[in-house]
């Protein structure tokens, strides 16, 4: 980790609550991530971006073992994965994940998707479990949905309950990946207010994304992965004014035209 | 004159008159071309052979209340042979005077699958109503206590045998099968590997050979002494044999569904049963209900094949009222007869699949 980064780092709680080590993953004989090193900090935002590819969304799928690595070690709020499932299901329980095709539940309402895993992994009662799901349809702006089903809304408003659906689980970490990469461009904005509103509140926030504007305002730090290695990480003012890596430069002359 | 100008534009061209209406649906869909006409034209001529006779035999020179020395007489369809008959067609041998006990139990039956319709029926209530259902039908038909006199399952025939069979069969084997599919999906080698071999098993073997088994090889196997009930036997081979296909129906199902939702089940932290019981299973076998369906119906159809292990269905009641000598030769009416019970039946079955289609669909 450069300098820059880690000064970023210190101004937040010192404790990481994501510590991967010397991790590998191969798909076949694909080395898809190698050795991949990166703390988190709790409260801290990261953005990561790169080629398709490069093995971002691997990278943060491996963080709640949607993907198994093959070596190195990932510590999740103090919790190693291994193939124990009783741990693989703590550490989900603990970090939120949102998906680029908001996977809701198509057969349940709205208000049913949020209370799912409430109900049932964390056994809260059910009525109790529908008011949070209510307080957070709120905060999305989307509670007058709650009794429809996913395919009578819009992309943007079904990313928008697909996060309120991880955020009613309270995790301490939420892991986006490509939120708004299947959106139509005017509902990409309704999806990234939300996210800046969380991070105004301090969530932990590991997001893969090509918003390069969300980037330059949320993140603490921005990681550049190509070919399965974090190639550069820095604070999102130098990454885009002093990129050092000739790829970085390459990457960011791309997307930013 | 001006009018042009108020007259609305959506209204102001009509089609014409050859487009709309009989003429115009008969002009595009059954004289469209030379060809089209001449079938149609044949069609309308078969149509005028086959139908008009049949309306006659069966409703003007027919006889409903006779005897069957006047049918023998009479041109037309001889349905005298229903009233006549109609307690041997559908309780078989089942003792002439306690008849009413299997009619109880049918009504009781038919009543419990109309009430379960709906499904703002569908509580535990509705459970324990056909637990109690079950066991009045099951004691109906044995009797044994109460006063009731004992009738063994040997003589329980006709309509009763072919419900028991075809509901129970239905209901046990729909379970079994979905545990088969996701056997068969199971990473677990062991358990992938015995329901593989099930379902292969099974689906490799006819229906026949089967009931044939259950009656006659399997038997062989059981210490002396030991008798399993005929019906039970032909019953579990129903059931092994409709859940196979069940089987790989639903595995169907789950192959269609998108990993997202394995993924965004499991990131909330849901267990593989959680998983599979709240969001896999309620989308796959809503998917899979019309095949499903198929498969029920014709295994209710199947049951029929129990005649060749000697039980009394109801379609071998038929045939044995055939072989009375006063009423033989009208087969054709007594088989329509069967034929729309086992058709009321079906449709019953096609109907509701529809209607739960309907309630389950909610656009996506």
């Amino acid at each position: 980790m450069n300098d820059k980064a880690t000064a970023a780092d210190n101004q937040l709680s010192d404790d990481a609550i994501i510590e991967i080590k010397g991790m590998h993953k191969w798909f076949g004989e694909f080395h898809v991530l190698q050795d991949i090193n990166l703390t988190v900090q709790k409260r801290e935002r990261i953005v990561i971006c790169g080629p398709s590819g490069s093995g971002k969304s691997t990278l943060i799928r491996c963080i709640n073992r949607l993907e198994e690595h093959q070596r190195g070690s990932i510590v999740v709020d103090g919790i190693e994965l291994t193939n124990d499932i009783k741990n693989i299901e703590k550490v989900r329980t603990e970090v939120g994940m949102v998906f680029q095709h908001f996977n809701l539940f198509p057969h349940l309402t709205i208000v049913e998707n949020l209370a799912l895993g409430p109900i049932w992994v964390r056994k809260v009662p059910k009525k109790e479990a529908e008011e949070t799901a209510m307080y957070y349809l709120e905060k999305v702006q989307i509670a007058e949905q709650a009794q429809k089903f996913p395919g009578q809304l819009s992309g943007g408003q079904q990313q928008r309950v697909a996060i309120a659906r991880s955020l009613c689980m309270a995790p301490k970490v939420m892991l986006f990946d490509e939120p708004t990469s299947a959106l139509d461009p005017e509902m990409i904005k309704e999806v990234l207010d939300v996210m800046i509103d969380l991070a105004r509140e301090g969530m932990t926030m590991l997001v893969v994304t090509h918003e390069m504007g969300f980037a330059k305002s949320v993140a603490h730090r921005v990681l550049f992965m190509d070919y399965g290695q974090i190639v550069e990480q820095n604070t999102p003012d130098e990454f885009f004014d002093n990129p050092e890596h000739d790829r970085t430069k390459l990457f960011l002359s791309q997307i930013l035209h | 004159m001006d009018n042009t100008t108020t007259i609305d534009a959506k209204s102001s061209v009509k089609p014409p008159v050859s487009s709309v209406g009989v003429v115009g649906w008969a002009r595009a869909n059954l004289f469209n071309s030379w060809f089209n006409s001449i079938l149609t034209l044949l069609t309308l001529l078969l149509l005028w052979k086959v139908i008009p006779p049949f309306v006659n035999w069966a409703f003007i020179d027919s006889l409903w209340w006779s005897t069957s020395a006047e049918c023998k007489a009479a041109e037309g369809a001889c349905w005298s042979i229903i009233p006549a008959k109609y307690r041997y067609i559908l309780f078989g041998l089942y003792p002439y005077d306690s008849q009413w006990r299997p009619f109880l139990a049918i009504i009781i039956l038919i009543g419990l699958l109309f009430y379960s319709r709906n499904r703002a029926h569908w509580k535990k209530s509705l459970a324990y109503a056909w637990l109690v259902g079950l066991i009045l039908m099951g004691l109906l038909l044995r009797g044994g206590i109460l006063g009731l006199a004992s009738v063994e399952s040997t003589l329980w025939g006709g309509l009763p045998l072919t419900l028991l069979l075809s509901v129970f069969g239905l209901t046990a084997a729909y379970p079994l099968g979905v545990l088969l599919a996701l056997g068969r999906q199971s990473e677990m080698p062991a358990i992938k590997s015995i329901c593989i071999i099930y379902i292969e098993m099974i689906r490799g073997v006819p229906l026949i050979t089967l009931l044939f088994m259950s009656s006659i090889v399997f038997p062989l196997f059981l210490p002396e002494g030991v008798s399993i009930n005929a019906i039970l036997r032909a019953q579990v081979a129903i059931i092994m044999f409709t859940a196979a296909y069940i089987a790989e129906v639903v595995r169907g199902g789950l192959q269609g569904m998108a990993t997202g939702q394995f993924e965004a089940a499991e990131s909330l932290g849901l267990n593989y049963y959680q998983t599979m019981r709240l969001v896999i299973l309620p989308q796959a076998l809503k998917i899979v209900i019309p095949p499903t369906v198929s498969q029920l119906i014709s295994a209710l159809k199947d049951t029929s094949l129990v005649v060749i292990i000697a039980l009394y269905d109801l379609l071998k009641t038929t045939q044995t009222t055939l072989s009375d000598p006063d009423w033989m030769g009208f087969s054709s009416e007594a088989y329509i007869f069967v034929a729309l019970i086992y058709f009321a039946c079906c449709y019953f079955m096609s109907s509701y699949s529809r209607r739960l289609e309907e309630e389950l669909d909610t656009g996506l």
